[in-house]
């Protein structure tokens, strides 16, 4: 066929652009707020992962050691002890691990559920959007704090029922962001292509509509990830969240309260370790935002 | 042998709801198109041409009508009944950056299909029937694993293509196929598509608004104004008589790329009137030089002024 | 002709625009992509010159370089000289730039839809240009827009209203009343009519020949379309990857062909005269601009490609006063005689 014949001849197209996977890695490491943000949650990681398996949970995390107490911070305690002997590095520490799965896990499970009923309220529209919406929203409308209050009074003071307070508060900003990209993309034309060639819905949903819609939800991960690590902290500075003695920035903020004046040492650490996470996912999850707008190109 | 034609459309209606009244997109449009031939359908931005070819393919609902495919109104079939006739009905898109996922390669693009319809389960037959597509469509073979957005205009063009054949489907609806297209490219493409008419025997409804190009690729053309259908007739004698005053000023607008044969331009007064509850009259009455009061208080409807040649128009009475 | 005598032409000739030997690079991440090499162009007062080519030959770069609107960074004009009305423009502050633009020269972009801001009434935005070039105030401004919408044929009272109540056509209307408000003495219509239905682009077509017959306004006309060429224009230059591969009138090109792109680009457009003829397109694609080949830009894809044309670049070759040709199938010798057919 001379047309495929002429085609072949003619190969000499080098083709320049690389993935598009490539493309925004590049377009995140040139914002350097971003880069710092990817490196220190990097680092977050690592000690979550590696925190539970170096330090000795029984002897260095919760063993009291009254002797010990309020010692500024040292050579032995670069943080300092606490008001029972614990060292302080040691417990920031540690509740990295805690507070970094509780997030990723809540995260899971709200943008599972958040992904269902997005996009089935951006696909299909009309009364299926608007039930769905409307629990949403009803959701949306209990301040998250009362709602975990209540969830976690009622059911126990547990990491369990944390983990479903917070999924519950979640899933209405989940689920609202994935209707969003949804029906941005829902009226594609390559979406329609695929109903031409005999698609079913949901094949298309999870096929041609998920796949490219997925920056927004990207963004909003990140960003969850930031403010349930936040609550838990909140949660946990009133009293309800992780039980003591497993270590846990909000409560040892809590704790520090009584001895502000004398030993602020103990309240600094655990804070600046809330705010150093909030801020490199934050920024993060802005750079990331950025990066994948197309708009941007 | 059946002289039935293979798509027969009889009084097909489109209305989309507005908040200001319905929207006539297509106003009971009827035409038959023979297995094997092409029927362009031409008209300008707002005429219901592209509406006409999705509500064939149930792409969009009809309002009303009967579409006969092979003797069977696909407009009563059931969802599901539909999606296993799809298989015979395609449609080729007019923009190749949009109609193709930018997430799947051209492989997959192209397998799409037959895993779909469960017509090609075993990996490496799908993979050896995307081989015979691309090669088909002119599409190079080391392409395979690449993404639409690493390709030009025409190379995913081709693909699109390469997809709506993946059924051996009997009639593709091509949406104004290389409108987006370079000229150099369009006339590759278009030689494509000709090529592959006349060796798996399809039958074509070619969208465009180029009227050049529909006439080189079409045996008949149907001329479509606001949402109704006001001349259909051979390409030939389309163009050497065309009846209707918008067929007319639409021929004489077309630029020439010649220095000889330059012809007195009709120009049309005015702008096209709203699609929205068209009032009981010629829809072109408006800016017709020759119209006079029975156009502006009663609709036409379409006769046949010679063999084959449709028209919608008081003035051929 | 001697390059002597064709010299001397030149400078008699009242130019309203002049660019030579004018290289444009875009410096991305992926590469230097050449957009313009060693581009040339002439556009005697009140006459229309057609730039003709396909998408990323470089007529819209070349267009906004006239303008100096090239966004830099990523664009860099590596060197050349644009003149209009004999002055250098590459040298003007930007104080003096701005007092160009939209006065002595006005440019209509393609798609009409966003080149009118949304939330300004229409004939605010055309007073807008006026007030920016002319003395009066705004009420002289306004009147005066008012004016310009009636030259194009908008009834005067519909400059109150916004561009999202005007159609396709009306709105490239206004842009053209916005261009011409000024009385420029060059206007530069990038594809004007493309995104336009055709019984549209004909009744805009028609009006832009008037304004310009009524005003003697000189006009670059960039289009992929030769009907529209055919139409409009006085003179056309035929531009590949960034470069004019054949310059000449209309007769000159459309029954003098000589380059081989330019046949091509003619065999490629169906004949309404014979429509069951094949098409005859142009094998390949346009070269990658950042990697373009060594000799003729053109050779991968011609049909009468030689030895010489892969390693060096073709000299021009003039037929007449006006007709020149890049391409290594002519010299001085045979360019009277064509070595390309079109249909």
């Amino acid at each position: 066929m001379s047309n495929t014949a002429a085609v072949h001849e003619n190969e000499q197209i080098s083709i320049k652009k690389k993935s598009q996977i490539v493309d925004v890695w590049k377009r995140l490491c040139r914002n350097k707020t971003a880069v710092l943000g990817l490196i220190i949650v990097a680092i977050l990681v690592l000690i979550a992962i590696f925190a539970p398996i170096v330090l000795d949970y029984e002897n260095q995390v919760i063993k009291t050691d009254y002797g010990n107490a309020l010692k500024a911070p040292c050579a032995a305690h670069p943080f300092g002890t606490d008001e029972m002997g614990r060292d302080i590095l040691v417990r920031v520490l540690y509740a990295t691990s805690t507070s970094l799965s509780i997030g990723v896990v809540t995260v899971i499970v709200s943008l599972t559920v958040g992904l269902i009923l997005g996009s089935a309220a951006g696909y299909f529209g009309g009364k299926v959007d608007m039930i769905i919406m409307r629990i949403m929203d009803i959701f949306l409308a209990i301040p998250g704090i009362l709602l975990a209050i209540c969830i976690v009074a009622s059911l126990g003071n547990s990491i369990i029922n944390l983990v479903i307070a917070q999924a519950v508060s979640a899933v209405p900003t989940f689920a609202r962001v994935v209707r969003g990209a949804v029906m941005t993309v829902r009226d594609a034309e390559y979406v329609e292509a695929a109903r031409a060639i005999g698609a079913k819905d949901s094949t298309i949903i999870f096929h041609d509509v998920l796949p490219n819609s997925l920056a927004p939800i990207i963004v909003q991960t990140t960003l969850q990830v930031a403010s349930v690590i936040l609550s838990i902290a909140g949660l946990s500075f009133i009293g309800l969240g992780i039980p003591a003695p497993r270590p846990e920035w909000g409560a040892m903020l809590s704790a520090s309260r009584a001895y502000i004046r004398d030993y602020s040492y103990m309240c600094l650490f655990p804070g600046a370790a809330i705010m150093i996470t909030i801020l490199s996912l934050n920024l993060l999850g802005d750079g990331l935002r950025d990066a994948l707008d197309p708009r941007l190109r | 042998m059946s002289t039935q034609p293979l798509l027969d459309v009889k009084g097909l209606k489109k209305y989309f709801k507005t908040p200001k009244g319905m929207l006539h997109a297509v106003d009971d449009v009827t035409f038959t198109i023979e297995k094997g031939k092409t029927l362009g359908v031409v008209g300008e931005s707002g005429c219901g041409k592209s509406t006409t070819g999705r509500a064939i393919l149930r792409l969009l609902e009809p309002t009303a009508g009967e579409v006969l495919f092979e003797g069977e109104d696909v407009v009563k079939l059931s969802k599901d009944e539909m999606r296993k006739k799809r298989t015979d009905m395609q449609i080729i898109f007019q923009d190749p950056f949009s109609s193709l996922n930018p997430r799947k390669t051209i492989s997959q693009i192209i397998a799409d299909p037959l895993k779909i319809n469960n017509i090609i389960t075993d990996k490496n037959q799908q993979l050896e029937r995307v081989r015979e597509l691309m090669e088909t469509v002119g599409l190079a073979d080391r392409l395979i694993n690449t993404y639409p957005h690493e390709l030009d205009g025409g190379r995913r063009q081709r693909i699109g293509i390469a997809r709506a054949l993946a059924l051996n489907p009997k009639f593709i609806v091509c949406d104004e196929p290389v409108s987006a297209l370079d000229v150099s490219i369009q006339a590759q493409i278009l030689n494509l598509m000709k090529q592959l008419q006349r060796k798996m025997g399809l039958t074509y409804m070619f969208i465009t608004h180029d009227l050049s190009v529909v006439n080189h690729f079409s045996d008949d053309i149907a001329v479509m104004y606001l949402g109704k259908l006001i001349e259909k007739a051979p390409s030939e004698e389309l163009f050497a008589h065309p009846t209707h005053p918008y067929t007319q000023a639409l021929l004489s607008a077309i630029p020439i790329p010649s220095l000889d044969n330059r012809k007195e331009r009709i120009l049309l007064k005015g702008e096209i009137t709203s699609p929205i509850e068209p009032p009981a009259a010629c829809r072109f009455a408006n800016r017709c030089p020759h119209a006079t009061d029975r156009c502006r208080s009663a609709e036409p409807q379409l006769k046949e002024i010679s063999p084959g040649h449709f028209v919608s128009c008081f003035l051929t009475d | 002709m001697s390059e002597e005598v064709k010299k001397e032409n030149t400078n008699a000739k009242d130019l309203t625009a002049e660019i030579k030997d004018l290289v444009v690079e875009f410096r991305t991440d992926y590469g230097i992509v050449q957009a313009l090499n060693s581009m040339e162009l002439e556009i005697e007062r009140g006459k229309t010159l057609g730039l003709v080519g396909e998408t990323g030959a470089g007529k819209t770069t070349t267009g906004l370089s006239l303008l100096r609107l090239i966004p830099d960074p990523p664009g860099v004009i590596v060197k050349g000289s644009i003149k209009l009305d004999g002055k250098d423009i590459l040298s003007m502050s930007d104080k003096e730039m701005q007092d160009i633009r939209g006065k002595a020269v006005a440019m209509i972009f393609q798609d009409p839809m966003t080149s009118l801001d949304p939330v300004m009434t229409v004939e605010n935005q055309i007073a807008e240009v006026i007030k920016l070039h002319e003395e009066g105030g705004m009420e002289h401004a306004l009147t005066r827009a008012r004016e310009m919408l009636e030259l194009v044929g908008i009834p005067g009272s519909r400059g109150s209203e916004y561009p999202h109540q005007f159609s396709g056509g009306m709105k490239q209307r206004v842009v053209i009343a916005m261009a011409l408000a000024c009385n420029p003495e060059l206007l530069i219509a990038d594809e004007p009519t493309t995104a336009l239905d055709v019984t549209i682009q004909a009744q805009v077509l028609e009006m832009m020949k008037g304004l310009r017959e009524k005003y003697n306004t000189s006009m670059l006309m960039i289009t992929h379309d030769l009907g529209i060429v055919a139409e409009i224009c006085d003179k056309v230059s035929v531009i590949y990857a960034g470069h004019v591969i054949e310059h000449g009138t209309l007769v000159d090109i459309f029954k003098n062909t000589r380059h081989p792109y330019t046949e091509g680009l003619f065999n490629s457009l169906p004949n309404l005269e014979n429509r069951t003829a094949e098409l005859k397109p142009i094998k390949g694609l346009m070269p990658d601009p950042s990697n373009l080949p060594k000799g003729c830009a053109f050779c991968p894809r011609c049909d009468y490609a030689m030895e010489i044309c892969k390693t060096e670049k073709p000299k021009r070759v003039y037929r007449n006063d006006t007709h020149y040709v890049e391409c290594h199938l002519y010299n001085e010798d045979n360019i009277q005689e064509g070595k390309v057919s079109i249909r």
